[in-house]
């Protein structure tokens, strides 16, 4: 029989249990089979339900001190062939087209870019410009302090 | 966990560093999925299941396992800021990671300077909790929801 897969990812959402046999670990949790419990994730999978899989890395402790929010005021004739150039540059991490919020917010396509320090990023940020040629208007937001980063919870 | 030791850059051995860099994209889901795993870097399963709870442990990795895309599961995610006075965040700052809906925190050096995402069960919950922000902290919420996505693949080689 099938596993509901709500149950399943609220099984799930705080992480797999570090152990040989996770899935059977978290078959015992559900009262099912580990094979219903692989076939569940398969499946999960397969719906693209789930987007990523394995090592969630905390930056900072990696060395990843500079995280930058680049921010961009893009015509909106142009926001597709823009934010397809970003998102296929190696420093760029996200790339998403979010609304302007006019007069406080006039931008409103969004990257991430992470680097060791700030003065890296900004001269990677600096030749991304250049070679895709983006001259509009645009912002960079450093962070500062991380008080909370967890994957969103399901509910 | 919010300061101190936990921002400083950890130390890791090679096999570690491999680890991080091998793991990031993907895990096997079958019968033995550490042995599976644990072949491209040359060691057994419980070597492997040590590695990953030491790096669970010093809080290099935040978590291990799937990350859900929750607007496909039914929920809903938002982007939003706050602007407070630049020496006057802190209260805002702590109301915000008390609450269970804040995924993501940070502070940032910008007019804008309080960034989190709100991630909910339904779209009528974000709006809930954004008038409850504003009600409990007295500043207007710029809410940025997603409208489109070009990329998310966030790799970081160590």
């Amino acid at each position: 029989m099938a596993i509901d897969s709500s149950r399943l990812i609220e099984a799930l959402q705080n992480g797999l249990p570090i152990c040989t046999h996770p899935y059977a670990e978290v078959a015992s949790q559900l009262g099912c089979s580990e094979a219903e419990v692989i076939s569940g994730i398969a499946a999960l999978k397969e719906s693209a339900l789930v987007r990523r899989f394995g090592v969630v890395v905390k930056h900072r402790r990696l060395g990843y001190a500079a995280n930058a929010m680049v921010v961009w005021d893009v015509a909106d004739d142009m926001i597709d062939t823009i934010g397809a150039k970003l998102a296929t540059e190696a420093a760029v991490t996200l790339c998403y087209q979010r609304p302007r919020k006019l007069p406080h917010w006039p931008y409103n396509l969004f990257t991430m870019l992470h680097g060791k320090e700030r003065q890296s990023v900004l001269q990677e940020l600096g030749e991304i410009r250049q070679r895709l040629k983006i001259a509009c208007k645009f912002d960079v937001l450093f962070s500062t302090r991380c008080f909370k980063q967890r994957g969103a919870r399901y509910y | 966990m919010k300061n101190g030791l936990d921002q400083e850059v950890a130390e890791l051995t090679d096999l570690e560093r491999r680890v991080i860099n091998g793991l990031q994209g993907g895990f096997p889901v079958c019968k033995h999925p550490f042995a599976v795993a644990a072949i491209q870097f040359g060691i057994d399963a419980q070597t492997l299941v040590d590695v990953i709870q030491g790096l669970q442990e010093r809080n290099v990795i935040t978590r291990f396992g799937p990350l859900f895309d929750i607007q496909k599961a039914g929920g809903d995610f938002c982007l939003c800021a706050i602007s407070t006075p630049a020496d006057a965040w802190q209260e805002t700052a702590d109301t915000l990671n008390a609450m269970p809906e804040v995924a993501h925190n940070y502070l940032r050096d910008h007019a804008y300077n309080l960034w989190f995402v709100l991630a909910t069960e339904t779209a009528a919950q974000i709006d809930a909790s954004i008038a409850h922000i504003e009600a409990s902290t007295g500043y207007p919420v710029l809410a940025l929801p997603k409208e489109k996505e070009y990329f998310i693949g966030l790799y970081l080689e160590v």
